[in-house]
């Protein structure tokens, strides 16, 4: 538990999420590094996408507090603002598992929807857009310009003017990520941005992200069963089972650490060196 | 599926007379059942009473009219490889349907306007034409405003024609108890009815499906209503009458003095007055469809139809959905609000009959019959709809029947209306219509 974070973006304190009698996030706290690219890993149904939905205001949890922090110090307690407000104010901006496009409209319109806030406020909230004022026009075309920045970035260019419903399913995760960028966010959830790609996809997704890492600034938290990109691309790495925090590291910490193996292999502690020795004896036999 | 659309059957085409037998037995006997009835008996009003009149010979023709037209099909149409559906449209005309509908697209608009600007003008033009166009005109106009609201935002509304209420009842009240004229009310129309429409917004906000149908239903029902009992204020079932005619900027309709006649030095004639109807609904509609276009290309717009494709979506990025479903509610209210003053002022007498659910229904139909979302869909469904049902005034108690199977027929051609197609409100390079199998319908559809 030796990985540090100097100047978290989000920070996790104590969050509990009960549904009913069951527990499904259990005193959970983490930070999330500006710098970094962030994974939150687990076996199926630990947790994980409950932890998303807290953070970005689809469920609001039962205990806790979640923090989003800008540059400025200005701080947002995420937990109580409405889902809405979370992309629009705190700029914290997400993905979904199944993915959520606007099908019937191309992908330009879909990244044109990303930024919907500052266009509104550009047409005086439609009063002067509808009469055609050159200050909307201006932000239209900075919008524009922005939307084909991301488009060169996630090489969908060519697909400007073809329904979203229509592209390929990597196109599609892509087109996700770009329009999520386009809201500006100080943090991006994914969640399990790499499930279907192929090998191809799943490295062009890597290199997208050590992008926006990279070029924008821009904290990454994402939810992945793909190890080759969790281990590829991750800085920091949180593990969950059964709703309670079980590491938190570097990739390298999370690879040897014998609680992780454990619960990827549905064994108790004590059981791991055993496992692990059959596991060598089966692959050298 | 190609080679079914040349008509004649080729060899090698399997055609099992077993099953044809089978079915044109079961087509026979619907066929009596249904026309056995209505077309066999005839009660005509005889000396003494209702007499009965026995029209065996007729029911047989038609009955076998439909056995040999149903034998035509399963030659001509229907023998094709087996797992295809029967009731599939051939694809050659599918797709010639496409290229037309695409062509029609991109003229039709233009030729429409212009054959409306100069239709009042043309000789053939008379007195029965003209208020059919005005009937018509005004529901493109509440296809248009409803268009906002089902097409673009994906909220089903059945109770639209409440706004219309709205609108009518607001210039009528107005008139009687202020005196105002009909260019001071239609804005104040639009406004209350734009408020109306936000007042039921605000209900619905968190509904989705049919619930939403049901509440919207229900809306339209309150304010019929409520115009219908409360006697005092709206006259109840008596209605308001005596609603002032509009003045051509201060000039009255009248063969008095100081009339539009008088002004322009022409003749009196009642024909004045009805052309210019025509020409302010026309003005109306096509401000309707003018705003509406323009609100397309705004973010706002792209928010309707973000909302339409998935609410889920629009929250996660930033899109508050409660002010975007309210801004359909109004906007689309506002332009019922301002079809209902027009038609308030055109009738010169309102009463709570014309604003039942029926009315709601012919709308939305309107609206779906010419492809959600499709502004051009939407004129042609009104002429289909408004205008046939003229036509076919001649065919008495079987208007119904031809109009509900036209219905059908072109709801099995063309499921998705008649231009289903959508246009993209920004494009990069070229403008691509997005093909009606990606655009989904939102809530209680």
């Amino acid at each position: 538990m030796t990985h540090t974070v100097n100047d978290p973006v989000l920070t996790v304190e104590h969050l509990n999420m009960r549904f009913g009698g069951l527990l499904a996030v259990d005193d959970l706290s983490f930070d999330v590094d500006r710098r970094d690219i962030t994974a939150l890993i687990g076996p199926n149904g630990a947790g994980k996408t409950t932890v998303f939905n807290c953070i970005t205001g689809f469920y609001k949890p039962t205990e806790g507090r979640i923090t989003a922090r800008h540059e400025d110090v200005a701080s947002f307690l995420l937990e109580r603002m409405d889902d809405f407000k979370i992309p629009k104010i705190a700029k914290v901006a997400r993905t979904f598992q199944n993915i959520r496009l606007f099908g019937g409209m191309t992908v330009l319109e879909n990244l044109m929807v990303g930024q919907h806030n500052p266009l509104m406020i550009a047409s005086n909230y439609t009063f002067g857009g509808i009469f055609g004022l050159s200050g909307y026009k201006r932000a239209e075309k900075e919008a524009v310009e922005l939307a084909k920045y991301w488009m060169e970035q996630t090489g969908l260019t060519a697909r400007a003017d073809d329904a979203a419903g229509d592209l390929p399913y990597g196109d599609q995760r892509k087109l996700e990520i770009a329009r999520a960028m386009c809201t500006k966010p100080k943090l991006l959830c994914l969640d399990e941005p790499a499930a279907g790609l192929n090998p191809r996809e799943s490295e062009e997704l890597n290199k997208l992200l050590l992008f926006i890492r990279k070029e924008r600034d821009t904290g990454v938290l994402l939810i992945e069963h793909d190890m080759n990109v969790v281990m590829g691309i991750s800085d920091h790495i949180i593990v969950l089972d059964y709703g309670k925090k079980i590491a938190d590291g570097t990739p390298e910490e999370i690879r040897n650490d014998p609680s992780v193996i454990a619960a990827y292999l549905g064994v108790a502690d004590e059981e791991v060196e055993e496992v692990e020795h059959e596991i060598e004896e089966g692959a050298s036999s | 599926m190609t080679d079914t659309a040349n008509g004649a059957p080729r060899p090698g085409r399997h055609l099992d007379f077993g099953k044809v037998a089978k079915d044109l037995v079961v087509t026979a006997l619907i066929a009596t059942a249904i026309f056995g009835s209505t077309i066999a008996f005839r009660t005509v009003s005889a000396a003494g009473g209702l007499r009965l009149e026995v029209r065996y010979d007729i029911a047989f023709y038609v009955i076998a009219a439909v056995i040999v037209g149903r034998l035509l099909l399963w030659l001509f149409f229907w023998s094709k490889p087996a797992g295809t559906s029967a009731v599939e449209v051939p694809a050659g005309i599918k797709s010639g349907m496409a290229k037309v509908s695409a062509k029609v697209g991109k003229g039709f608009g233009p030729t429409m306007l212009i054959f409306a600007l100069v239709f009042p003008f043309l000789p053939f033009t008379d007195r029965y034409l003209l208020d059919l166009s005005i009937l018509i005109l005004t529901y493109v106009m509440l296809g248009w405003g409803l268009n906002i609201v089902v097409g673009l935002a994906g909220l089903l509304d059945l109770g639209y024609v409440a706004f219309y209420a709205i609108g009518a009842y607001s210039y009528a009240l107005l008139a009687q108890y202020f005196g105002f004229s009909f260019w001071m009310c239609l804005p104040l129309a639009g406004i209350l009815a734009a408020f109306w429409g936000i007042i039921l917004g605000f209900p619905v906000l968190r509904l989705r499906g049919d619930y939403l149908a049901i509440v919207t239903l229900a809306f339209g029902e309150i304010i019929r209503i409520v115009l219908l009992n409360w006697y005092q204020f709206t006259g109840g079932p008596d209605g308001l009458s005596g609603i002032p005619r509009p003045s051509f900027f201060g000039l009255p309709f009248t063969r008095r003095e100081g009339g539009f006649s008088d002004f322009f030095g022409l003749d009196y004639s009642s024909f004045h007055r009805i052309v210019f109807m025509y020409f302010l609904i026309l003005a109306l509609a096509l401000l309707t469809n003018f705003v509406t276009n323009r609100l397309r290309r705004l973010p706002i717009g792209r928010a309707w139809e973000a909302l339409r494709e998935d609410e889920i979506a629009c929250r996660s990025l930033g899109l508050n959905t409660a002010s975007v479903k309210l801004t359909a509610f109004a906007i689309g209210g506002m332009f019922a609000g301002f079809a209902g003053s027009f038609f308030a002022t055109r009738q010169g007498f309102i009463s709570p009959e014309s604003f039942t659910f029926i009315e709601s229904a012919l709308i939305l139909a309107i609206v779906v019959l010419g492809g959600m979302g499709s502004q051009v869909g939407v004129v042609i469904a009104s002429i289909a709809m408004i205008g046939g049902f003229e036509i076919f005034r001649e065919a008495e108690q079987f208007r119904m029947l031809i109009f509900g199977l036209a219905m059908v027929v072109i709801m099995i051609w063309r499921p998705r209306g008649l231009i289903s197609t959508r246009i993209p409100s920004i494009f990069l390079r070229e403008k691509k219509a997005v093909s009606a199998d990606m655009v989904a319908q939102g809530e209680g559809h």
